[in-house]
């Protein structure tokens, strides 16, 4: 393919003055500035001393950090140039999604009819905000084959944490107490930890030599105290299990439940649904698949949906049409809340505006586009990293660095640190778990053909250098606001705040 | 045919060559057939403009009468209408802060980490705690955390938790202990103070006290400590971060771990959502911390840098054994609330403590002077109260919003019927918060029209 790489804006990455240590909020305080402007109320004042007992009064101020504006717009900005962001450039990294999040998306999130309601505010005048929750929740059925869900839990591990709950719930409620959750080697932590805050015990299942669950494996960890299996599909080598029906069927012959861990929903939307697949219970994570921005790790946004068996056990209240209205309505069995309000509402907002603008085909479009980046990526470095499973994958390519390794002495993480240097953000290194000098590689559907021929240049050439400069790799990265950190520094003499007396 | 993907149609052709492939949907060939999606079958509707979708958007904002610009906001509860300014809004909307991940790389995300350290630091101040971490998901949840870490660290599962924490709050810690097998029981309130002795247990992994709690009293907080002294547990204060600016912190309270919930700072209400929760331990539980911490160390180059540190805590290498699951956060959440706190800075956060307090207590002066309106409790209050209306409350908070005013929430709202936080019924007692952007029109047009609508 001859497609030409253009990396696009690639210094900006890079500081307009490096090497230069921003001081903290705290370093630049001085006391007696101040930049705060709050309303004049005109209450006639009244001192503290009058209003609380004096034994609650803390005797001296508690003090923060004392800046003038502009000294806080100058601090605050310096710190972002320090920070690489998908709007800066590409970002792939394997298992996180890190997509063009839509300007747009954020605008309808920022409207005040939407972002100044209380949530506390009677149901009567937040009629549209059930509307619009109502209408996220019939749109992720309608993408995952579910029949109902709940929007409370706020991010992809309390989406886990929920459905585990449902599971339970779903289980008690039939007399059957189970004991055990199978999960896949291959698994995101979140999984395991999950299950253990569940209630359950875990099962772990190996793979097979092709990167799938080994069938034969889990019907002998199969029996009628497994609750159920959780499972990523595609799974965290990039692959589609494609003996889901086989699996499924196994499960459900024991009584079992199948959940689906949707952090790869983005790879499948429109070509294959969870809910056909034969998954009883689905997190989403809106961050990902729905494009919403990850905040620099969070807020996001971890629905549940679930089959009609389970619609009974989900939290509540759930947003819920009546009569022509809408109504705060908690099922009958529900586990209770999850989240203090309504789960995190704006995130949910942004996801909806994202799923109207896509429709049914653009979503799909989307999937098409993130697996065909992911197998010209994979393809198109073939030669340099080979990929874990010689196969078709899906929205992700796990390539392995096991083979510059050996022969240079280079690791992943050399090459995934280089890249920073290349303007590029690094791919997911030493995950999965299964995979031998793993680097994750997930370019998402945004990034266009001559930015993953930039990237599949750069590799190159770190691979290259590794054969005639190994020494020059392991010091990178050299051209970022800091160079390689000392993590083990960090562990040993924790510092975690300005006020510390190690510091 | 809207969304943000680049490729041409050329170029699409182009790749699928270079793969050997005919057409998109060949990509899939190895996904059984059986389970395929036929064409049009989930009932999606087509994808429409941006200008389009907005205008859908604009019927639900429609369909909404309670944001800020129809209704003067008087709720609280745990989600305060606090100024926000445009400084604060224009840094934490930057986008290198907005499209970033969790700072895996750090040598490209100092932005982020250092933001967290200083946010970290300030929540250290604020709890009058040595350590805490990178946000939770909100106080709630936060909460359920804290309790998690009481029980590992004592090995045991009784946790005796004020019926003064937030209603919402303690049904969220009810939910996950399904999974944890904690017994929770909650401590009645006698004239709006947590009353201890009402519960006969010999020993606790946690004592939890809301500071202030959700009627808005200050509580009885050496009496609380002393208790979790008694029982063996650790003291777990809920308290609310604004109230520091005036209060002792729950530190100078002999506090184990605190949380919080972070919406008072630089969150718009956000109809509950994104908020953060405030998370701080004493020195001896860091290592049971859930979440990220962000720590100070150096480069190779001996320059200092920031780093997410205690790793071998978290879910993605202790899998199973770890004590918790969290992985998103609610960083940006943090990030804002570090910015508006930088933007406050010493005077301007204890100004918004002492405005909010005095614009309560004003309120609360005026209020139980009309007939029909009765102090709930006689315990003294921050900024938050309650009063007992001889209407039921959610029929007076219909009646002012005609007014243009949000009176409050009623207790039964928060409780769902009857709760060990109110003797009597709660449908007719009415939540009542003042922050510091009430003004006395404001206060004057809520007496005028609380007093038509009990009558």
């Amino acid at each position: 393919m001859m497609t030409a790489a253009q990396p696009g804006g690639r210094a900006a990455s890079i500081p307009l003055m490096g090497h230069e240590i921003e001081p903290t909020m705290f370093e630049l305080s001085v006391r007696g500035r101040s930049a705060a402007q709050l309303r004049t109320t005109g209450i006639a004042p009244r001192a503290i001393e009058s209003m609380v007992p004096a034994s609650h009064l803390n005797p001296e101020p508690l003090v923060t950090a004392d800046l003038a504006e502009r000294d806080l717009v100058g601090h605050v900005t310096r710190l972002t140039h320090r920070q690489f962001s998908v709007d800066l450039g590409a970002y792939p990294l394997g298992s996180c999604t890190m997509k063009y999040n839509p300007k747009f998306c954020d605008a309808i999130a920022a409207d005040p009819g939407l972002a100044s309601v209380h949530p506390g505010a009677p149901v009567a005048m937040v009629q549209g905000w059930l509307e619009l929750l109502v209408t996220l929740e019939e749109r992720l059925c309608a993408i995952t084959g579910m029949a109902a869900a709940t929007l409370q839990p706020a991010a992809g591990a309390a989406g886990e944490l929920t459905g585990l709950l449902l599971m339970r719930a779903f289980h008690h409620a039939n007399g059957d107490e189970r004991r055990r959750v199978i999960i896949p080697d291959s698994s995101h932590g979140t999984n395991p930890a999950s299950v253990t805050l569940g209630g359950y015990q875990v099962t772990t299942v190996p793979s097979n030599e092709r990167g799938l669950v080994d069938l034969d494996a889990l019907r002998a960890a199969l029996g009628p105290d497994v609750a159920g299996i959780m499972l990523t599909n595609p799974n965290t080598v990039g692959l589609f299990e494609e003996q889901i029906v086989e699996i499924a069927e196994a499960v459900h012959d024991v009584g079992g439940l199948l959940y689906y861990d949707g952090a790869n929903l983005n790879a499948i939307l429109g070509v294959v649904r969870p809910g056909d697949m034969g998954f009883d219970i689905v997190h989403m994570n809106l961050h990902k698949t729905f494009a919403t921005p990850h905040g620099g790790g969070g807020p996001g946004a971890g629905p549940v949906a679930v089959s009609s068996r389970l619609e009974q056990f989900l939290p509540g209240p759930r947003a819920t049409r009546v009569d022509g209205r809408y109504e705060w309505v908690t099922p009958k069995s529900s586990i209770g809340r999850v989240h203090g309000w309504h789960g995190n509402a704006l995130v949910l907002a942004r996801a909806l505006a994202y799923i109207e603008v896509h429709g049914a085909a653009g979503l799909e479009r989307v999937a098409q586009h993130a697996v065909l980046n992911a197998n010209w990526l994979r393809r198109r470095l073939a030669d340099t990293l080979p990929a874990a499973y010689e196969r078709p994958c899906m929205h992700e390519c796990v390539l392995t660095a096991t083979a510059v390794k050996s022969a240079h002495g280079v690791r992943g993480l050399d090459i995934a640190k280089a890249l920073l240097d290349e303007g590029f953000h690094a791919p997911t290194v030493y995950f999965p778990l299964i995979v031998d000098e793993a680097l994750m590689f997930e370019p998402t559907e945004t990034e266009s053909p001559q930015t993953l021929e930039a990237l599949a240049v750069a590799v190159e050439s770190i691979v290259a250098r590794a054969a005639t400069d190994p020494e020059s790799l392991h010091r990178a990265p050299s051209h970022t606001p800091v160079s390689r950190v000392d993590e083990a520094r960090a562990a040993r003499h924790l510092i975690a705040t300005e006020d510390d007396a190690e510091r | 045919m809207a969304d943000y993907l680049p490729h041409t149609d050329d170029e699409v052709e182009a790749m699928l060559t270079f793969l050997g492939l005919q057409s998109l949907d060949d990509l899939f060939a190895h996904i059984p057939a059986a389970i395929r999606l036929a064409a049009g079958a989930t009932g999606l509707p087509e994808g429409r403009f941006e200008p389009d979708v907005a205008d859908q958007f604009a019927q639900f904002t429609r369909a909404n009468r309670a944001s800020a610009g129809q209704l003067v906001c008087f709720a609280g509860g745990g989600a305060y209408d606090h100024e926000v300014p445009n400084v604060v809004k224009s840094l934490a909307s930057r986008s290198e802060f907005v499209t970033a991940y969790t700072p895996y790389q750090p040598e490209v995300a100092q932005g982020v980490l250092q933001a967290l350290f200083e946010y970290q630091t300030l929540v250290s101040r604020l709890s009058g705690l040595p350590v805490a971490n990178a946000s939770l998901y909100d106080g709630a949840t936060a909460l359920v955390e804290a309790l998690n870490l009481a029980g590992g660290s004592t090995g045991r599962t009784t946790m005796l938790v004020s019926a003064g924490v937030h209603p919402h709050w303690r049904a969220v810690v009810r939910t996950f202990a399904q999974g944890t097998g904690h017994e929770v029981v909650e401590v009645p309130l006698v004239d709006g103070v947590t009353d201890w002795s009402s519960v006969d247990v010999d020993e606790a992994a946690a004592v939890v006290v809301a500071y202030p709690n959700y009627l808005g009293v200050l509580e009885d907080m050496a009496g609380a400590r002393a208790h979790a002294t008694r029982l063996g547990g650790l003291f777990v204060v809920a308290g609310d971060p604004v109230a520091a600016g005036v209060l002792r912190t729950a530190g100078d309270w002999g506090a184990d771990v605190y949380v919080g919930e972070g919406q008072p700072f630089g969150t718009a209400l956000s109809f509950g959502g994104p908020y953060l929760g405030l998370f701080a331990v004493a020195a001896e539980h860091v290592r049971r911390l859930p979440g990220r911490i962000v720590g100070e160390t150096l480069d190779t180059n001996g320059r200092r840098a920031f780093v997410t540190t205690l790793r071998a805590r978290e879910q993605d290498i202790r899998r199973e054994k770890a004590t918790s699951n969290v992985c998103t956060n609610q960083t940006l959440m943090a990030v804002t609330a570090a910015i508006q706190l930088g933007w406050l800075g010493t005077a301007g956060l204890r100004q918004v403590a002492v405005a909010s307090a005095t614009g309560a207590h004003a309120l609360f002066d005026a209020v139980t002077a009309i007939e029909g309106v009765e102090p709930l409790v006689s315990a003294p209050f921050l900024r938050e109260f309650a009063v007992r209306l001889a209407r039921p409350a959610d029929e007076v908070i219909a009646t002012m919003a005609a007014d243009g005013i949000l009176a409050g929430l009623s207790a039964s709202s928060l409780t769902g019927g009857p709760d060990p936080s109110v003797e009597d019924d709660p449908s007719s007692v009415l939540l009542v918060a003042v922050t510091e952007r009430r003004t006395q029109l404001e206060l004057d047009a809520y007496v005028e029209s609380l007093r038509k609508a009990v009558r």
